[in-house]
């Protein structure tokens, strides 16, 4: 993932890194997985059964993603995530602030490997087209045909923002992320980058079509649907 | 289309105005973020900016439902 962090916002969040007064389970497992070669490898296969727990539950949740797949290559898949995120835990392992507990500290990992195992494997094969400029429509339910054909203006100057305002590669990442659906973790992979680079284009792009409705008079009409000081 | 759905696909397309973490930052504190829900104290002061990412990010709105989920059915 990137390292670097959203520019040109209003005021950074600062997250403040609460004290750690919900380690609860922490302290057994970091004596765990740092005691003699016995004590830990139980602390290990302990925590792998736990992350391949983990990883069946978020894969049993996207099942109807993964239906062309038989259940052995579900617990193939399960198996993998749980690897990784073991991996990924001890490599890590230094890094847990004991700010929560570590069943969920660990839990996040198998979950974000499965969930991007599964992302990936249900796109397999799928064509990703990039600048295909396919916009929802807006079905008129509870809303008046004022409001209706307000809302149509809007998506309308959003259009010409996207053509105008936009570069090249943050017209694709809008239109693939934003318009078109492709999970976020599929178009990293075929663009050989990283979530986090790519969330950092689709806010950049995000941020110069509010200026752009800002300039074409629909600043507060944003405002009030998104919130905001817009 | 109501209200809801309007929301929703605005945000979609222009994401939250309040600033956000990164991607990156909030796989780190989702851990304690969850935690603190599940708590009930009040996890979006503690960390601000959060809610706003989820709101804007679907896939990091995802990882965090799937854990705030799975850690309540099976608390540790």
């Amino acid at each position: 993932m990137l390292d670097t962090p959203i520019q040109a916002r209003p005021a950074p969040p600062t997250v403040q890194p609460a004290a750690p007064v919900m380690a609860g389970d922490a302290e057994m497992w970091m004596s765990a997985l740092h005691g003699p070669p016995g004590v830990r490898d139980q602390a290990l296969a302990d925590l792998h059964a736990l992350l391949l727990r983990a990883a069946r539950f978020e894969l049993a949740r996207r099942r109807g993603q993964l239906h062309d797949l038989a259940r052995a290559d579900i617990d193939d898949l399960a198996t993998q995530a749980a690897d990784d995120a073991l991996m990924a835990i001890l490599g890590k392992l230094d890094t847990f602030r004991g700010t929560s507990r570590f069943t969920t500290w660990a839990y996040k990992f198998a979950l974000l490997e499965a969930g991007v195992k599964a992302r990936r494997r249900a796109w397999h094969g799928r064509e990703v087209v990039l600048d295909d400029q396919t916009w929802p429509a807006l079905p008129a339910g509870g809303r008046s045909a004022q409001q209706c054909l307000e809302d149509a203006e809007m998506l309308r100057a959003l259009s010409d923002a996207v053509a105008t305002s936009l570069t090249r590669h943050q017209r694709e990442v809008f239109c693939a992320l934003a318009l078109n659906g492709i999970p976020i973790d599929v178009l990293a992979e075929r663009l050989n980058t990283n979530r986090g680079a790519l969330y950092k284009t689709l806010h950049d792009a995000r941020r110069k079509l509010r200026l752009a409705l800002e300039a074409a008079g629909y600043g507060r009409d944003i405002a009030a649907i998104t919130g905001g000081g817009t | 289309m109501s209200t809801d759905d309007r929301t929703e696909l605005f945000l979609r397309l222009l994401g939250p105005a309040d600033p956000e973490v990164t991607c990156e930052q909030c796989f780190e504190f989702l851990d304690e973020y969850v935690d603190l829900e599940a708590a009930g104290a009040d996890a979006d002061r503690h960390l601000p900016g959060m809610h706003e990412h989820l709101q804007g990010c679907p896939a990091c709105r995802e990882d965090h439902e799937t854990l705030r989920d799975f850690v309540h059915r099976r608390p540790a």
